[in-house]
């Protein structure tokens, strides 16, 4: 079972960018794509642990700050060396000018 | 691809580690040998001075591909052993317990060793080194809270080390022969970022200091200055670069600079013999000129590199250089070529962060400097490497305006 959880404002991200999420101990990534969909991911590279959000978004793709570490936020699929653990992905709705992420129960 | 004599790998750090990998990615399917005089398995150096002292991350963290990755690729791992000698007439290697083995191509990726302070002393116990895991493991019981820490030389090493040791409760207190920090490296504004940075949070920094030698009974417990002043210390961590090791390669009659010679196409004088990673001098995209950069990104590059060159391709190594190094809280980047600017524009960032661009007369981007908090600067610098490699014409004005995104720059939003 997962439950829905208010990550930000809809306006808290501009397009193709993204923004750090931190809860109950845990950090997430949530990404707002040039077409206006919103996704989201674990907040840290799976390489080493930094945090995506001071990462560079490109279309669909996230850059890690640091090395060259490359996913497709939308699948959370890494793209290449140094990085090769995909990110975990997690479901995404919109709701009262809200964007809400589900969270599998603890 | 699939000949009856191995390529062989010298060197399994990170370059070594990383081309290995890469050729099997790439498609090779002959017999590949990896040989490092360290029992480890190849890794990334960068945790060594900041996660691996602190705790926050395990050595193994570090490791470039498993145990079984390398086993069930079929790459031969011969850790422990050196290289004694290259045969480039036989096209044979010996090692040092005289075994000789027979190599299609041959890969130097042999890395550099942490130069050594040639003064009185230097061989006392407690005057320590970081430029391996072992180095590091070494270090690490150190630094606790009440030990006195001297670092010699104010370069990233000596810096990181130095953030690390305050931040596990050491007095801490860096001698730097120059004039200001990582001068090499840095623009001078950084340089006094980082000094002001040092200083705020407990470290003393002495520049334009000369040491004369370290004293001790067995073990050491000062550092003698060359004007006779007497620093009392626990541990010294010298850190004063690296000496490339290139002695296989001259004693092999290829050709050595600053590094072992190699062309565009990471190739050197002898055409069957490659050198990548802090070993190798490459020249540079832009000017041409030989060059030898000790990075994380040049390691990982040229390693993967040099992986597509050996099965064939021929496209030159043109890879933009770039670095970090983080301190205490905060962090600075680097890419491109600062050294041929013709002028310097300056973005003042919140938090007394600063973005500082580098634009040749064409007013076209040749390098960017970045210091803040955390990794804030990071997507500006990796947007100013988009712009480098854009060749776009830029507006300076639109460059100092923190109001002015790099990312509206290259997609050309922003009218110039």
């Amino acid at each position: 079972m997962s439950h829905w959880i208010a990550a930000c404002d809809v306006d808290d991200i501009e397009q193709e960018d993204v923004l750090r999420f931190d809860h109950a101990g845990r950090t997430y990534a949530i990404y707002r794509a040039p077409d206006d969909q919103f996704y989201a991911t674990a907040g840290t590279c799976t390489h080493e642990k930094v945090h995506l959000a001071d990462g560079l978004v490109m279309d669909h793709i996230i850059e890690c700050p640091k090395h060259n570490g490359r996913f497709d936020y939308r699948s959370g699929k890494a793209l290449g060396a140094p990085v090769c653990v995909n990110l975990q992905t997690y479901p995404v709705k919109l709701e009262g000018g809200r964007v809400w992420i589900a969270l599998a129960d603890a | 691809m699939n000949h009856p004599a191995p390529i062989i790998i010298v060197g399994a750090g990170h370059a070594g580690g990383r081309a290995a990998l890469a050729l099997r990615e790439q498609g090779y399917a002959g017999r590949l040998l990896l040989i490092g005089d360290e029992s480890h398995l190849p890794y990334e150096r960068p945790a060594l001075s900041k996660q691996l002292l602190l705790d926050s991350q395990p050595a193994d963290a570090c490791h470039i591909g498993s145990a079984e990755q390398y086993q069930t690729q079929a790459i031969e791992r011969l850790a422990g052993v050196r290289v004694a000698a290259i045969q480039p007439q036989a096209r044979r290697i010996r090692l040092h317990d005289g075994r000789e083995l027979d190599y299609h191509r041959l890969l130097l990726a042999t890395g550099g060793r942490a130069r050594h302070a040639s003064l009185p002393g230097a061989d006392l116990a407690g005057v320590q080194l970081l430029r391996t895991l072992d180095d590091a493991a070494a270090l690490r019981p150190r630094l606790h809270t009440g030990q006195r820490l001297l670092v010699v030389g104010g370069g990233f090493i000596g810096l990181e080390v130095a953030a690390s040791a305050r931040q596990l409760g050491c007095a801490v207190t860096v001698l730097e022969a120059g004039d200001r920090l990582a001068a090499r490296a840095l623009p001078p504004l950084i340089s006094e970022k980082l000094l002001a940075l040092h200083r705020a949070r407990g470290v003393e920094v002495r520049l334009g200091c000369q040491i004369a030698a370290f004293r001790g009974d067995g073990s050491v417990s000062a550092v003698a200055l060359a004007d006779g002043e007497l620093l009392a210390c626990d541990t010294v961590l010298v850190g004063i670069g690296i000496q490339p090791n290139t002695e296989l390669a001259a004693a092999a009659g290829l050709a050595v600079g600053n590094g072992i010679r190699v062309d565009a196409r990471l190739r050197t004088s002898d055409a069957h013999i490659y050198a990548v990673g802090d070993a190798c001098e490459f020249p540079c995209p832009v000017s041409g000129q030989p060059q030898r950069l000790e990075t994380w990104r040049n390691a990982e590059e040229q390693g993967r590199h040099v992986a597509r060159t050996l099965l064939g391709a021929d496209d030159a190594y043109a890879a933009l250089p770039w670095f970090w190094s983080d301190q205490f809280d905060h962090s600075l980047q680097l890419a491109g070529q600062l050294q041929a600017a013709a002028n310097c524009v300056t973005r003042a960032l919140p938090d007394d962060g600063v973005l500082l661009f580098y634009l040749d007369t064409a007013e076209r981007l040749q390098g960017a400097c970045g210091w803040g908090a955390g990794n804030s600067i990071a997507r500006d610098i990796k947007l100013a490497e988009m712009l480098i490699r854009s060749g776009k014409a830029l507006s300076a004005a639109a460059l100092a305006d923190p109001a002015c995104s790099l990312k509206s720059l290259l997609k050309g939003v922003t009218s110039v």
